[in-house]
């Protein structure tokens, strides 16, 4: 018996990505040598700098793989991949344009009005217009389903009520829209699923309000949206209304695999080996090797599924696996430097080194958190593999 | 790697399924050769598979192998399969000749004098059940692979984790049949390499194994009413296992498309040889450890099938280096590449060349 369930195919990476690799290495170190930006830990989520967005626009790097007849580049998604991950890697502040390039503009361009999607989609793909995601509320987290922030028919449009958390990136600088999931028909409790739409809600309506939330590192990332009688164009429902569920399952779906989920923390082990090759002990050895290993491992499946991907499967499975694995490495990284790395690294608040070794370790528990629990994930796992 | 659509592995998947029992399995550890099973693998020719069509080789490539192999560790092969295309492909490297008979390497240090082999080396993978022995010889300025018959060596029983045949093969001035030299640059860290990468493929399978058994079984063993995989806990741990067992496929199957992608094991293949039986380390572990938790008792027994996978897992993983000494040494290559190059050394592996 020996039954091969997954698939992480080869992918290698088109003459055009490499070329275009080396042009995003080249304006990243020269962007770190002038001050354009400092590297930090977890920067897609915590990196905000509306500037370093809007230079990345003008590269051409954002909204690359839309079609240029909606204003994108019309690049493959593994040139795509080769900015993210060369931006991860690197540590830059792309947090600005994160979600909208990652998923809200692939959602607007499938599924809004096409007036709606000609005005947003140029700005996005030009780093002038961000996005944050609004799912999860004060009584909704890894449960989707059970969001009861609402909007109701009125003439022309809806009404909406409620209040959204955990928005990423709301408050900040150009952050115009919220795609948000509400329910526009009252709650069904035998068919949860029902009833959900999603809207593209223009965060400067009156009657929003965003009050950012600290983290435990004191930073303000996220944030609590309110909404008290908002109203929104019926052109600024996304798709059919009702058809907000399945919307948010792709969405996610396609959030799972990327190279954010394995390379938050990697900044932290590029600036390290700075130090530890002065060092080269057994155990630094050995702790290098199999960080490196899981590192090369992972990114081999993320890469693979992006293959699947672009060849039009939808790997489910394999990008759950891969986001539940991936996730908790971020944090290994972490607890296996500190073995190896000297204690005026450790204990210490100054220089680059340990800011990045103590961000990490205060952002990563929102590795395993996001875009949905590693319980839910591992529960969903379970479930392809025919056991729940 | 191309392990369905391809007739060379669904040649093998078939062949181990039927042969390749629980009973011939344990037979096997209590010293019965299975025949039927060595024999129905000779006349499908898979242990032609990496001797090139012009020697008499069936025209499979260096991948198929290594599908042949991963079903091969799924099934817990107890014929020495991966042993005979590892020395083929070891004599191929000098260009010798392959017949398919049963064979082994044995690595170590040993002396070649007026083509004499002289010299012992402990756990030898199933030198008993070999028909010939090939070993590389590395003298100051020379590096010779040579082929001895078996039957010419002094062979110690002895047995791995598994009860696979890991025997102690004393070398007493023994005549060589044939012998040749590899292309310049091939040495014994090759060797050692494409003997890990076997192991890693194997083990790939055998964890699939694992898993597919692990499922299995949390499906029908009912406690408290119902089946074991309803319960959260349960589920949980089988989706971490899948996760490892994804990822050592994953690694694996890396290590062997770069050795296929090289015209024999290059740094870049070393490197992902290092990946992957370094990766193997946890795979293993984790693997292992809930594989026999959601098992039980049951599956702790000699009677249960599991532990041919498991045993055979934890001895692998400490052949042809251990997984940390393999850490130890891509750490040494890591730390050479310097912070700088980490990055770019990470991404060489799938740019356009």
């Amino acid at each position: 018996m020996s039954v091969t369930r997954f698939r992480f195919p080869f992918v290698e990476m088109p003459a055009e990505a490499t070329q275009l690799r080396q042009e995003v290495r080249e304006f990243l170190a020269e962007e770190r040598a002038n001050g354009g930006y400092t590297p930090m830990a977890d920067c897609w989520a915590g990196g905000l700098s509306a500037e370093f967005s809007h230079k990345l626009g003008q590269r051409g790097w954002l909204g690359m793989t839309w079609d240029k007849k909606y204003g994108g580049h019309g690049r493959s998604f593994l040139e795509r991949y080769v900015v993210t991950e060369e931006m991860l890697a690197a540590g830059a502040p792309v947090m600005a344009h994160w979600i909208a390039d990652r998923q809200s503009g692939p959602q607007i361009i499938k599924n809004a009005a096409p007036e709606v999607r000609d005005a947003i989609i140029p700005r996005i793909v030009a780093g002038e217009c961000f996005c944050a995601i609004g799912m999860s509320e004060p009584g909704t987290g890894s449960d989707l389903a059970s969001v009861s922030t609402r909007a109701e028919k009125v003439e022309g449009g809806w009404k909406v009520n409620g209040t959204k958390l955990w928005s990423t990136g709301a408050h900040g600088p150009g952050c115009d829209y919220m795609i948000t999931l509400l329910r526009t028909s009252p709650l069904d409790t035998s068919a949860r699923h029902k009833g959900l739409s999603q809207f593209i809600i223009d965060l400067k309506s009156p009657g929003v309000d965003i009050r950012g939330i600290a983290d435990i590192g004191g930073q303000v990332h996220f944030n609590e949206t309110n909404f008290e009688d908002v109203f929104v164009p019926d052109s600024h429902v996304l798709g059919e209304v009702g058809g907000g569920w399945n919307m948010v399952v792709g969405e996610l779906a396609l959030e799972r695999s990327g190279p954010e989920r394995f390379l938050s923390t990697f900044i932290v082990l590029q600036e390290a080996m700075r130090l530890l090759v002065n060092n080269p002990t057994d155990q630094t050895k050995e702790v290098l090797g199999q960080v490196v290993a899981k590192i090369k491992t992972l990114r081999r499946m993320s890469l693979g599924i992006a293959g699947l991907l672009q060849e039009g499967s939808s790997p489910e499975m394999e990008a759950a696996l891969v986001k539940d694995m991936s996730t908790n490495f971020e944090r290994e990284l972490l607890e296996k430097l500190r073995r190896i790395l000297p204690q005026n690294v450790l204990y210490s608040s100054a220089g680059l080194l340990p800011t990045l070794l103590r961000e990490g370790v205060l952002r990563v528990p929102s590795s395993t958190l996001r875009g949905g629990t590693n319980e839910v994930l591992k529960g969903m796992i379970a479930r392809q593999l025919g056991i729940r | 790697m191309t392990d369905s659509d391809n007739i060379i592995f669904d040649t093998a998947s078939r062949i181990f399924d039927d042969l390749s029992t629980a009973e011939v399995i344990n037979e096997a550890e209590e010293g019965t050769w299975p025949e039927a099973l060595w024999q129905a693998i000779s006349e499908s020719g898979l242990n032609l598979t990496w001797v090139p069509e012009e020697n008499g080789g069936i025209g499979a490539t260096l991948l198929d192998g290594f599908a042949v192999l991963k079903a091969a560790g799924g099934a817990a092969l107890p014929v020495p399969l991966a042993e005979t295309l590892f020395a083929g492909w070891l004599l191929a490297q000098a260009g010798l000749q392959v017949s398919g008979e049963t064979a082994t390497v044995a690595s170590g240090e040993l002396t070649l004098v007026d083509g004499k082999l002289s010299g012992s080396v402990q756990g030898v993978p199933y030198a008993r059940n070999a028909k010939q022995i090939v070993a590389l010889i590395e003298t100051a300025g020379k590096v010779e692979v040579v082929q001895v018959a078996a039957e010419q060596c002094e062979i110690t029983e002895q047995t791995n984790l598994a009860g696979e045949p890991a025997d102690t093969v004393s070398f007493n001035a023994v005549a060589v049949e044939q012998t040749g030299e590899p292309d310049e640059g091939f040495n014994g860290e090759n060797v050692e390499a494409m003997g890990a990468l076997i192991r890693c493929v194997q083990a790939a399978g055998a964890l699939s194994t694992a898993l597919e058994l692990t499922i299995e079984y949390s499906m029908e063993r009912v406690q408290f009413g119902r089946a074991i995989g309803k319960f959260q806990a349960i589920q949980h741990s089988i989706a971490a296992f899948a996760g490892e067992v994804a990822a050592m496929n994953a690694a694996a199957d890396a290590a062997a498309e770069a050795v296929a992608r090289a015209p024999s094991i290059d740094h870049e293949a070393w490197i992902e040889i290092a990946t992957a039986k370094t990766r193997l380390e946890e795979a293993v572990n984790n693997g292992a450890a809930v594989a026999h938790q959601v098992h039980g008792a049951m599956g702790f027994t000699y009677e249960h099938r599991l532990h041919h996978v498991t045993r055979r897992l934890w001895s692998w993983r400490d052949e042809f280096g251990s997984d940390v000494v393999w850490a130890r040494r891509l750490g040494e290559e890591v730390l050479s590449w310097g912070a700088d190059e980490l990055w770019p050394r990470i991404t060489a592996v799938t740019d356009a060349r």
